[in-house]
Parts: C-alpha cells; sequence; structure tokens
C-alpha cells in the first residue's frame, strides 16, 4: 500500500520504533518469569519451578539469580537481587513502550503532514472544472478526516502489525516443534481467525467506503447551512434544515452501527476460536497426560504459549477495523492526490511576452458539458480600448471572461495575448498580465489590507491606498475604527454589497494588470460611485485593454466595441450609436433604460394588464 | 516524494498576510487548568442511554470475571484432573465443559460490549453533534458573522470524531476499572499490610498526575487548536479557489498552510510526548510496587509471618493490579484529548443566543403587511450606529423603494424588518406587532426575501425554489419560475427542474442564479416581499418581464424593494433615500424629481455617462447630497 511506502520514508523513527517494540515485549516477558523465582526464591526453592513453566528463557533467569546469590544462595539476598531486576524490566518495559508509542504517533503525524500538503498543493493546482463539480464539503472532509483514518491507521497499526507478525510467527514456531499434533490443534484457529480478518476487511472496508461518503454528505448539509445561515434565517427553515441533517446523520449512523456491528462480530468470534482451540488442547492434551505419553509440564508450557497469543489475536481484529478505515480513506484521498489538472504549462511552455497587450480572440467555442456555451466568438480588445458585453443571464459573458486567465480552455477556436496563444504560455505569467474582477465575489477572512494585497502580499502601503481610493473605498476604509486593519468577515459578510464589490474591484486593479476585466462589477453600487470609479480608472485604462461585462448600459455606452451575446453568439456588434441605429436588441435594451418615464412606463403596463 | 520536495518554501511571511484568522471563538484563550464541567456535561449525553449502558456495563463485568475465570479453570485442570497420582477422565471431561462454559460466557459478553458500547458511542456522538449544529440554528448572525464556517466545521466534525476514539476505549477503561477495584479488594483482603504498601504508590501517581495535568491539557488543547486553524485555512483555500487561483496566489498559500501544518504538527508531537510521557512513570511506580511485595512479602514469608500461597497470589495480584492502572494510563491521555475536544464543542453549545423568542411571543396565522419602522437605531458594532433614528411607514399593499448609495444601509434596513440583529433603541413593527414580540418562526412565514447574495443549495433547482416551503405544488413552482422568467431557462438545460445544481448553483450564471432565489421567495406566499436588489444582475428587458408578472404577484402584498438601477423602483408608491444611515428623501418618483435632490441626481446618471457628466458635477452632487442630509 502507498501508505506504507510513505512510511518507509521515516526509517529511523521505523526502526526504533520497531526496537523498541521487541525490548517492550521482552521485558514483558521478563516480568513473569522474574515474579516466578521470586515466588521460587522465597520459598527457598531455585530452578525450574512447576507453577511457572517457561522453559529456557526462565531458566536463564534463574541461573542468573543463581550465580548472584551464589555460596550461601541466602534467599534473602536472592529476593533482592529479583527485585532490582524487577525494577529495571519495569522501568525498561514503560521507557521502550514510550519510544514505541512515540516513534507510532509521530510517524503517523509526520504522514498526517506529508499527505495534508500533498492535498492542498494538488487542490490548489486542480483546475476550475474540477473544483466546480466538487462540493467544497467533500473536498473539506478529504483533507480532514480521511488525513486522520489515514494517520490513525499509521500509528496504531503500522508498528504493531510488524510486531504481531513476529509475535505470532514465534509462538506458531516454538509451539509446532514441541509437539507437531498439539501444536496444528492448538493453532487450529488461524484459519479461521485469517478468514474471518480478511472477509471482514472486505466488508469493512467497503463500509467504510459508504460511510466515508455519507459523513461528506453531511458536510456538505452541515456546510451548507453555515454558508447558507441568511437564507436559512430569511425563511426561518430551521426545522427543515433540521431534517435534512437528521437525515444525513441517521444514514451515517446507520452505516457506523453496521460497522460497529462487523467489528463485535468480528472480534467476539476471533476470541471465541482461540478459545475453543485452547480448550481443544487442554483436552487433546489432557487425555495424553492421563496416557502417560505427556508431562503435566509440556501442556502447561503449550497453555502458556498459547496464551502470548491471546493478546494479538484481540489486537488483530482492531487492526483489520484500521486497515479497513486506512485503506478506503487512503483511497479518497489518492483518488484526488492522482489527479492531473486539465489545465497545465505545456512542457515547453514560455512566459507571456507582452509587447502590446492586445487581447484576441478567435472563432472560439466552448462548452462546460456537450453543449455549447460559446459559439464561435471572435473580438478583439486592444490597448487604450474599451469592449463591452451585454446580453440576458445565462448568455456566456462570465465564460467569456473565464476563458482569458485560462479558468477553461477553448474547445475549439484560440484566443491569443500578443499572438501568443494563451495555451503555449506559462499560467502563472498569463494570471499576472490578465485581471478579472469576478461577479461573484469572494473575500477571505483578513483584514482590508490583506484582502486588497491578496494578488501581491508585499505591495507597499502605497499601492494598497491607492488601489482603495481608485475603487472609491478608501474614504470607507480611513472612516473605520480599524482602518485598514479592519477584518473583513468570511467572503467579506461585514460589508455591504457594494462595498464588496469595490474591495474585489482594488483588489484586481492594485496588480495593475495588462488586461482589465470588469465582469459586472458594479451592479452592487450606486451610479454615482460608480461613475467616480470609473473616471478614476481612466488614467489606469488608457494604456491597457478593458473588457466590461454589464446589464447597465451607462457603463459601457462609451465601450469602442459592444458587442451583445445571446445564448453564446454574438448576435450585434459595434458602437453604442451603431447598435442604437441598428434597432436591434441593444437599442431597445436602451430604451428600457433610459427612456424611463412614459414610453416604456406605457409598454410595462401594457404587458402587466395582458397577463 | 513530500510536497515539500516540489517546492521548497523560498518566501519569507510576506507582510500582508497574516497566519492566524480571526474568529470570536478565540483560539488562543485556552480555558483554565481542568474543566470539571465538561466531564459533567459530557455525562448528561450518556445518561440519555442508562440502560443500555446498565447491560453493557454488565457485559463488561461477565467478560472481566469470565477472563479471570479462564486461568484459574486451567489451573484446575491440573489440580483435580490431571494430578498425576490419581488422573480422571471424567474430571478432565468436566473441567472443560466449565472452561467451555466461561469461554461462552466470554463470548458473548465481549460480544455486547462491543455492540453496545460501539452504537451506544456512535449515537451519543450524533447528539453531541446534532445539538451544536442545532444550537448554530439559532445562535445569532452578529455571532455567525464574525466566524468562519471551517472553524465551526471542525469543531462539528473534528473534534466530535476526537471524541469518537474516545467512547470506543472507554469500554476497556470500564473494564479496568472493574479489574482494579476486584483487585484492591482482594489484596486488602488477602494481607492488608501488603496491601497498603503496594497501594502507597498511588498517591505518588496522584501527585505527579496532578503536576502533569495542566501542561498536557494546555498541549493537547494546543493540538486540537492548531488542527482548527489548519483545518480553517483548506476550507477557505478550497471555497475560495477561484481568487485564489485568479490572483496566483498559489505558492503564497501553500508557504502559509505550511506553516500552520507545520505549527500543528509540532503541536501534536508535543502533546505525543505528553501523552507518552506517563508510561515510564508508571512502570517505574510499578516496578517499585513489585520490588516492595517481592522483598517484603518474601522476607513475610521467610519469617513465616505469612504463607507462601498469600505470597504467590499477591505476586501475581500486583502484576495484574498495574495492567489495568497501565491501561487507564493510556485511556487517560485518550480521554485527555477527548475532554479537549469536548470543551471546544461546549464552547459552541454555550454560545449565547441573542435573539431568542420571548417565552410569550406570538405567531399571528395572518397579518396585514404593514411595516412600521419608529425612530430606529441599529449598528453592528458598539458605538457605531449604521442607521440612524430611522422612521417610516408602508401601509399594507403599498411597495416602497429604499435608494442609496452603497453602505448607506439598505440592506440593513431589510435585515431589522426581519429582525436578524436586534435594534438599538426604537421599533420595529410589522403588522403591527413589535418584531420582538412574534416568534422568529412566524417572521420567516409572513415576511420573505430575495436577499442581496443569491445563495443555493445543492440539490434540483425543484427543491431549490421549493425550500423549505412542503407544500408548494408543482405547479406553484413552475408558475413562479415563469413569474420570474426562469422557466425558459430551466426547461432548456438536460433535465429541466430536476436538474442538479453544483454548490451555490455553481453551474448557472449569477443571473440565472438570482432568478432562482427570487422564485423561492415568491414560492414562500409571504405577506411581506423584500427585495434587495433581486435584479441586479439581470438585464433590463428580463427584469421588466418580471415586473410585469410580479404586478399581479404583489397584489395584496407589501413590498420592500432596492435596487441601484432606479428604472427598477420608478413605480414604487413610495421611495426613501438614505444616505449615511439616514433618511433624507422620501416620496414617490415624480415628488423626488422635483425635489431635485440626490434622488434626482443619481437618477440623472443612470443614463448618463462619466463623459456627459463632468467629474465636478458628480463631486457636487454628493457634496449637495451631504449638506442636504446635515
Ligand atoms: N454584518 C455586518 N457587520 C458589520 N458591519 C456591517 C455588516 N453588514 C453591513 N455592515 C456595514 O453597515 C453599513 C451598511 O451596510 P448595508 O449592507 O446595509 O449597505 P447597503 O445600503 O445595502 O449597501 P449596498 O448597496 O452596497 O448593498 C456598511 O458600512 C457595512 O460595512
Ligand atoms: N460551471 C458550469 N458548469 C456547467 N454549466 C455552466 C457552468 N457555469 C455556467 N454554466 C452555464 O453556462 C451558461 C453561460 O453562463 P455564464 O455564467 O457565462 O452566463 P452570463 O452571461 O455571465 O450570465 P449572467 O448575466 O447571469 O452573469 C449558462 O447557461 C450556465 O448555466
Ligand atoms: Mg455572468
Ligand atoms: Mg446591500
Amino acid at each position: 500500500m502507498r501508505i506504507t511506502r510513505m512510511a518507509l520514508q521515516y526509517r529511523k523513527r521505523l526502526i526504533v520504533g520497531i526496537i523498541a517494540i521487541f525490548l517492550a515485549s521482552g521485558f514483558q516477558l521478563a516480568i513473569p518469569i522474574l515474579i516466578g523465582s521470586a515466588v521460587d526464591a522465597a520459598i527457598g526453592l531455585d530452578g525450574g519451578t512447576v507453577d511457572l513453566p517457561n522453559g529456557t528463557v526462565m531458566r536463564a533467569i534463574d541461573s542468573a539469580t543463581n550465580v548472584f546469590g551464589e555460596g550461601n544462595n541466602p534467599p534473602k539476598t536472592a529476593l533482592i537481587i529479583i527485585a532490582v531486576f524487577l525494577f529495571i524490566a519495569s522501568v525498561g518495559r514503560g521507557m521502550s513502550a514510550m519510544f514505541q508509542n512515540y516513534m507510532g504517533e509521530s510517524i503517523g503525524q509526520h504522514i498526517g503532514y506529508d499527505l495534508r500538503m500533498l492535498y492542498f498543493e494538488k487542490l490548489q493546482r486542480l483546475s476550475f472544472s474540477y473544483h466546480a463539480g466538487v462540493h467544497t464539503g467533500d473536498l473539506i472532509t478529504r483533507g480532514i478526516l480521511d488525513v486522520e483514518g489515514v494517520r490513525m491507521f499509521v500509528q496504531t497499526a503500522l508498528l504493531r502489525s510488524v510486531f504481531l507478525v513476529v509475535l505470532i510467527g514465534t509462538g506458531m514456531y516454538l509451539m509446532l516443534s514441541q509437539d507437531l499434533t498439539l501444536g496444528l490443534i492448538s493453532l487450529s484457529f488461524v484459519p479461521f481467525v485469517a478468514w474471518r480478518a480478511t472477509a471482514t476487511n472486505l466488508k469493512l472496508r467497503e463500509n467504510w467506503y459508504a460511510l466515508q461518503d455519507r459523513l461528506s454528505a453531511l458536510t456538505k448539509v452541515m456546510d451548507e447551512n453555515l454558508g447558507g445561515i441568511r437564507v436559512v434565517r430569511a425563511f426561518s427553515s430551521q426545522n427543515h434544515e433540521m431534517k435534512k441533517f437528521d437525515v444525513s446523520s441517521n444514514e451515517a449512523l446507520a452505516l457506523a452501527n453496521t460497522q460497529v456491528g462487523i467489528r463485535a462480530k468480528n472480534i467476539s468470534l476471533m476470541g471465541l476460536a482461540f478459545m475453543i482451540s485452547m480448550a481443544a488442547v487442554l483436552w487433546v492434551g489432557g487425555q495424553r497426560v492421563i496416557d502417560g505419553e505427556l508431562r503435566p509440564g509440556e501442556l502447561t508450557q503449550f497453555i502458556a504459549f498459547m496464551s502470548i497469543l491471546l493478546e494479538p489475536v484481540r489486537q488483530i481484529g482492531m487492526m483489520v477495523n484500521g486497515y479497513a478505515r486506512g485503506s478506503a480513506t487512503g483511497g479518497r484521498l489518492f483518488s484526488v492526490l492522482d489527479l492531473d489538472p486539465t489545465i497545465q504549462n505545456k512542457p515547453d511552455a514560455k512566459d507571456l511576452e507582452i509587447t502590446n497587450g492586445t487581447l484576441e480572440f478567435h472563432n472560439v467555442s466552448f462548452g462546460y458539458e456537450e453543449e455549447h456555451t460559446l459559439n464561435g466568438v471572435s473580438f478583439k480588445a486592444e490597448p487604450g480600448h474599451t469592449v463591452g458585453i451585454v446580453g440576458p443571464p445565462g448568455s456566456g459573458k462570465s465564460t467569456i471572461a473565464h476563458l482569458v486567465p485560462r479558468f477553461y480552455d477553448p474547445g475549439e477556436g484560440f484566443i491569443t495575448i500578443d499572438g501568443q496563444d494563451l495555451r503555449d504560455v506559462t499560467i502563472e505569467s498569463l494570471r499576472k498580465a490578465v485581471g478579472v474582477v469576478e461577479q461573484d465575489t469572494f473575500l477571505f477572512t483578513a483584514s482590508v489590507e490583506h484582502n486588497v494585497a491578496y494578488g501581491d502580499p508585499w505591495a507597499p502601503d502605497d499601492r494598497v491606498t491607492a488601489a482603495t481610493k481608485y475603487a472609491q473605498l478608501g474614504d470607507y476604509i480611513e472612516r473605520l475604527p480599524g482602518g485598514y486593519d479592519t477584518l473583513v468577515g468570511e467572503r467579506g459578510v461585514s460589508l455591504s454589497g457594494g462595498q464588496r464589490q469595490r474591495l474585489s474591484i482594488a483588489r484586481s486593479i492594485m496588480l495593475k494588470p495588462y488586461i482589465i476585466i470588469f465582469d459586472d462589477s458594479t451592479a452592487a453600487i450606486d451610479a454615482a460611485t460608480e461613475q467616480r470609479i470609473r473616471a478614476a480608472l481612466t488614467d489606469l485604462t488608457k494604456d491597457r485593454a478593458t473588457i466590461i461585462i454589464s446589464h447597465r448600459l451607462s457603463s459601457l455606452m462609451h465601450a469602442d466595441e459592444i458587442l451583445f451575446i445571446e445564448a453564446g453568439k454574438i448576435v450585434e456588434r459595434g458602437t453604442h450609436a451603431e447598435l442604437l441605429a441598428n434597432g436591434g436588441h441593444y437599442s431597445d435594451l436602451y430604451e428600457l433604460q433610459i427612456r424611463p418615464s412614459d414610453d416604456s412606463r406605457r409598454k410595462h403596463d401594457e404587458g402587466g394588464l395582458s397577463q | 516524494m513530500t510536497a515539500r520536495e516540489t517546492h521548497t518554501r523560498n518566501h519569507e511571511i510576506p507582510p500582508k498576510a497574516s497566519i492566524r484568522l480571526g474568529s470570536t471563538l478565540d483560539e488562543e484563550v485556552f480555558g483554565e487548568a481542568f474543566n470539571g464541567r465538561v466531564i459533567g456535561r459530557f455525562l448528561a449525553y450518556v445518561a440519555a442511554y442508562k440502560s443500555l449502558l446498565a447491560v453493557a456495563i454488565s457485559a463488561v463485568i461477565v467478560f472481566t470475571i469470565s477472563s479471570i475465570a479462564m486461568p484459574l479453570i486451567v489451573k484446575n485442570v491440573y489440580d483435580d484432573a490431571l494430578d498425576l497420582s490419581s488422573p480422571s477422565r471424567s474430571k478432565l471431561a468436566t473441567m472443560i465443559l466449565i472452561f467451555l462454559v466461561a469461554v461462552g460466557f466470554n463470548f458473548i459478553a465481549n460480544y455486547f460490549q462491543e455492540l453496545i458500547v460501539g452504537r451506544v458511542a456512535e449515537r451519543i456522538l450524533v447528539d453531541m453533534r446534532r445539538a451544536m449544529y442545532e444550537h448554530l440554528q439559532r445562535i445569532s448572525l452578529s455571532f455567525m458573522d464574525k466566524t468562519e464556517i471551517g472553524k465551526l466545521m471542525s469543531r462539528l466534525q473534528g473534534d466530535v470524531g476526537a471524541l469518537q476514539e474516545f467512547l470506543q476505549t472507554a469500554v476497556f477503561a470500564i473494564g479496568d476499572m472493574v479489574l482494579l477495584v476486584g483487585i484492591i479488594a482482594a489484596m486488602i483482603w488477602l494481607d492488608w499490610r501488603l496491601g497498603l504498601m503496594t497501594l502507597a504508590v498511588l498517591p505518588i501517581l496522584l501527585i505527579i498526575r496532578i503536576i502533569w495535568l495542566p501542561y498536557a491539557r494546555k498541549s493537547f488543547l494546543r493540538a486540537r487548536v492548531t488542527s482548527s486553524i489548519v483545518s480553517g485555512a483548506l476550507a477557505e483555500n478550497i471555497n475560495g479557489i477561484r481568487a485564489v487561483q485568479g490572483l496566483s496566489r498559489e505558492y503564497v498559500n501553500f508557504d502559509l498552510f505550511d506553516i500552520r501544518a507545520t505549527d500543528n504538527l509540532n503541536a501534536a508531537k508535543r502533546a505525543s510526548k505528553f501523552g507518552v510521557m506517563m508510561l515510564p512513570i508508571v512502570d517505574t511506580l510499578t516496578g517499585s510496587a513489585m520490588a516492595i511485595v517481592v522483598i517484603v512479602g518474601g522476607f513475610f514469608v521467610l519469617g513465616g509471618t505469612i504463607e507462601v500461597g498469600v505470597m504467590v497470589a499477591f505476586v501475581l495480584f500486583v502484576q495484574r493490579f498495574f495492567d489495568p492502572i497501565r491501561a487507564l494510563t493510556m485511556h487517560y491521555n485518550v480521554l485527555q484529548r477527548a475532554m479537549a475536544s469536548g470543551e471546544r464543542i461546549f464552547e459552541v453549545i454555550d454560545v449565547p443566543v441573542d435573539i431568542e423568542d420571548k417565552p410569550n411571543a406570538i405567531d399571528p396565522q395572518e397579518i396585514d403587511g404593514s411595516i412600521k419602522f419608529e425612530n430606529v437605531t441599529f449598528g453592528y458594532l458598539p458605538n457605531q450606529p449604521i442607521l440612524k433614528n430611522i422612521n417610516f411607514e408602508v401601509k399594507p399593499g403599498e411597495t416602497v423603494a429604499l435608494v442609496g448609495p452603497t453602505g448607506s444601509g439598505k440592506t440593513s434596513t431589510t435585515a431589522l424588518a426581519h429582525r436578524f440583529y436586534d435594534i438599538w433603541e426604537g421599533s420595529v413593527k410589522i403588522g403591527g406587532y413589535d418584531v420582538r414580540d412574534m416568534t422568529q418562526k412566524s417572521l420567516g412565514r409572513h415576511v420573505s426575501m430575495v436577499l442581496q447574495e443569491p445563495f443555493l443549495f445543492s440539490g434540483t433547482i425543484f427543491e431549490n425554489i421549493k425550500y423549505a416551503k412542503d407544500e408548494a405544488t408543482r405547479e406553484d413552482i413552475v408558475a413562479a419560475a415563469q413569474a420570474v422568467g426562469a422557466h425558459e431557462f430551466i426547461m432548456k438545460l438536460p433535465d429541466g427542474y430536476e436538474t442538479e445544481l453544483e454548490q451555490r448553483g455553481g453551474n448557472l450564471s449569477l443571473g440565472q442564479r438570482q432568478l432562482i432565489s427570487f422564485a423561492r421567495a415568491i414560492v414562500a406566499d409571504a405577506k411581506i416581499l423584500v427585495l434587495d436588489e433581486a435584479t441586479a444582475s439581470i438585464d433590463s428587458y428580463t427584469e421588466m418581464l418580471i415586473q410585469q408578472a410580479l404586478q399581479r404577484l404583489m397584489e395584496g402584498r407589501t413590498g420592500m424593494v432596492i435596487a441601484h438601477r432606479l428604472a427598477t423602483i420608478r413605480g414604487a408608491d413610495r421611495i426613501i433615500v438614505l444616505q449615511d444611515g439616514e433618511i433624507i428623501e422620501m416620496g414617490n418618483h415624480d415628488e423626488l424629481i422635483a425635489l431635485g435632490g440626490l434622488y434626482f441626481r443619481l437618477y440623472s446618471m443612470n443614463y448618463a455617462s462619466f463623459d456627459d457628466i463632468p467629474d465636478e458635477l458628480i463631486q457636487q452632487a454628493t457634496q449637495a447630497a451631504q449638506d442636504s442630509s446635515t
């Protein structure tokens, strides 16, 4: 598994961890043996006893005691020596257990960190087309819960499984070499446990996948609820929202319950199998002891060996779950990590070279899905010129804006800046040259200053203030008690709609891009303010190509060329005067907006009556 | 290959970017040393499953007893059946039968303890998450405005998840406790002197614990907090990915994220250190206790004070005695981590709800649709009024328009009509009732809103238009879509009304989203309709069609309309012009034009462009407006 491979990077920690495991189990084993000898010493016996049979290891320690207590072998000395050994063994066990746990946890945490960084990096590079199709709640769940699942797996299961394999292997070897038949009987639980482990692993894994999915769905519900909290409040739909939550939550709960059920069944059955084979060993071995074929000591040894396996068997049950969860969550993570961004730099991509700053669409067609959103769009925006775009909702205006910084690539046709096809230049240089003020403003939870300087956090103060002044936001900010340090709530909730838009304008123009696109970015701004913004910007836009998308014709009536878009096609184009003279859609719109009073009012009323 | 190798961190933290995100849930302030209340409150959730847990605990006890019994039975096999002097097959058979019975009990008890505790744990998690979520539904907007969703999500998910780990190990902890109590009792009973000597290490453990606790707790909490910061940053970057990519912030953000993630890594490792630190301490104490027993007990035996059997039993018990203590140490760490999470969960549940229904709040079935603002003063931050002494009245069936420069307080005014926030002074009345005397639910029923930012849920278009109006029929929904001119484009979509919307309606254009959100407000069928820039992203032609349909729809309803495109609101019965939170003009279109104030100037500019109107005039326009307002 890939996670294991990632863990192998932390070789040093792994080795220390594994050594610690062996030490810990060695000390753990030594303690009962030492206690046994203590009992013997207290009774005054020495050498192997019947009660605490453990062949070679124990005898070795006993003889060590004997060596120390040589001569008159006073039991008191022996007792003290044993006590010292016990103390040392305990401390040793504690220390090695500490290392083992710490190494396990730190490897887990490092891998969690690595995965998080890889995931974050990948998400930042994946294109719009990917992000448009996945829910952020889903992505966030992967980044939080799935990383956590993998981390837990590494932390608890990985090191321990090494240990268990060794322990079980040793136990099996010891038993089989002692007595084949009895050994086989005592190991009869192994195939059963192995079968249960694989079977439940598959089932659990499937269940984890489903559960993780349901949890994602639950996250979606919660995330949208919190994101749309105003809608929820406006419609007082708390009950409706709680219902949605309960549905998702109960679905997840049902799966979680199934998972608990599988686990409980699995763990208890494994234990049962183990103990039944223990009973079988007792029965068969007992018979043979009675028949005189086996010494009682030998049988005891068997049982003792078997009890070494008790704990591992229990842990296998738990590890199967951890493993299933790790592979399910890991699978979900890697499915994102393995994606390739659809928009990438070509291997031989060069930086965009701006000689002039002319943007040109050459017969561009594009569709988000099969259907075409844009159809054969061609136009040219030259420096110092303004192209205005109007059209009904959903006609494809924003889509045009999205193609320029290569958020998407055109299906047919191509787009050039100063003659260079956008697909041949590096994305970074392209996006530096192009500034899009998005229709749907997104602000970050940060101060006003940090938001304005988002594109260039090294920008000097005066550039930031100049940009806000251009956007007619400077006075407002200066009047705020916190000034530029005032915190803007998530997505800018603590600002008015127009303030949000102006902040986003400031953010884009601070970068002084060669080509500026305003996507309906003054819709929430009153006409007076808008006029002032435009007046201020003339200075900036006089040697740059500007595209203005707007529903308000006064915003674009002085553009050098106005495109009227309908269903992805340019149906009318020309200057304001030409379009008016044409008497097409544009002039209808103009009538509607400009000649307020009587004409359209009358039309309007007639429409109302005819309903 | 790690992410780090792909780009190495090449920047310092840029001066105009921050690592920390702001939040009202102050992440930096840790709670006081030990919050016993967390446990208590947590137990309240557990208590809901008392009877199930009683069963589970019995199962745990049966399991523990049968686990202890099995080695004893094995011992008896030796003593009775395999006694070399008189081996007996029948005795062997009986013993094994007894063993199998114990195995059976063990199996059943094991199954039930795992099952019940596991399921109860899951239920408790759901309950706690639900409690938090339900509370979030009631917390006032002023709190939510300042809190990032990512951080709340990290509590709803991450912290609840951390509790899960705890609850799952809880079953073993219960078993260990049972074992511990049994063993202590047995030891005292066997020989109280030795018993007390062994127990003497416990106070030491306790003292170490008490010293350790505040540090450990702090480190656990720090680990949770940093993890929440990482989650918040991740969430924000995912949500704002368009802005991030559009402004080429990828590299900077990667570095910033790295700093946060590294912080979290270090905090988590530090917390791990504190956790595992207890292990050698407990084991050292175990070792000392065992040494004491071996020496003192051994001497007693040698001196004939106690029997060998007692010593044997004792030694065995001592060993067993520390096993649960060791295990409990591990559980205790998990518990401490869970406490840190629990605290963060209760922190959310404890956020006071500012806006609550009065106990005797009314829920009128019908209202007349009037709106009355009397001397309303309101602001979001203390001492910074946004709306100052607002007075106006809308009669039932009237439509008023709110006009004014951006940031003048139009949206805030509508928010008050729905009691999103409580006002400082004055009163807001809907249908003659003060909004503070009405239930929030009834406000939702009587006031429906098209918010300035069209927010759609994922799900089908149909579900979105219907939203919470369960009784709306398909005809209602189609009619509403037709009224706002959305029907046409919806039908052009491959799945029509059943088209699944992406998050926030991302696969629709903004104008289309606005139409759907408009339709949703119409379906809600309320007496008062608030339209906050409901057609700002829609072309004038579509808007005109909507207005025509609205004329019919608004019959008998009260309207409150905000628009910057003044053509939209010409027909309103009354126009209220706001500036800097004050009403500066009020009247119908013709009156205001005749007045020649701010409205007139804004209106003229609507169809002019900056070439036509010189800058001075604009300056003049706003200046004049300012003069008239003061
Ligand atoms: N949640 C909030 N927290 C703090 N301040 C806020 C909040 N919402 C709005 N404000 C502030 O209150 C003032 C009025 O905002 P409001 O949204 O009412 O303006 P508006 O008239 O609707 O403007 P626009 O036309 O731009 O939408 C603004 O200065 C804004 O920054
Ligand atoms: N991510 C997407 N996935 C699928 N379809 C999309 C996506 N984004 C937009 N569309 C569809 O593409 C068409 C054009 O959308 P676009 O956003 O370009 O419209 P627009 O002209 O900007 O409209 P508006 O004036 O409302 O902003 C619409 O029909 C819309 O439903
Ligand atoms: Mg658009
Ligand atoms: Mg507003």
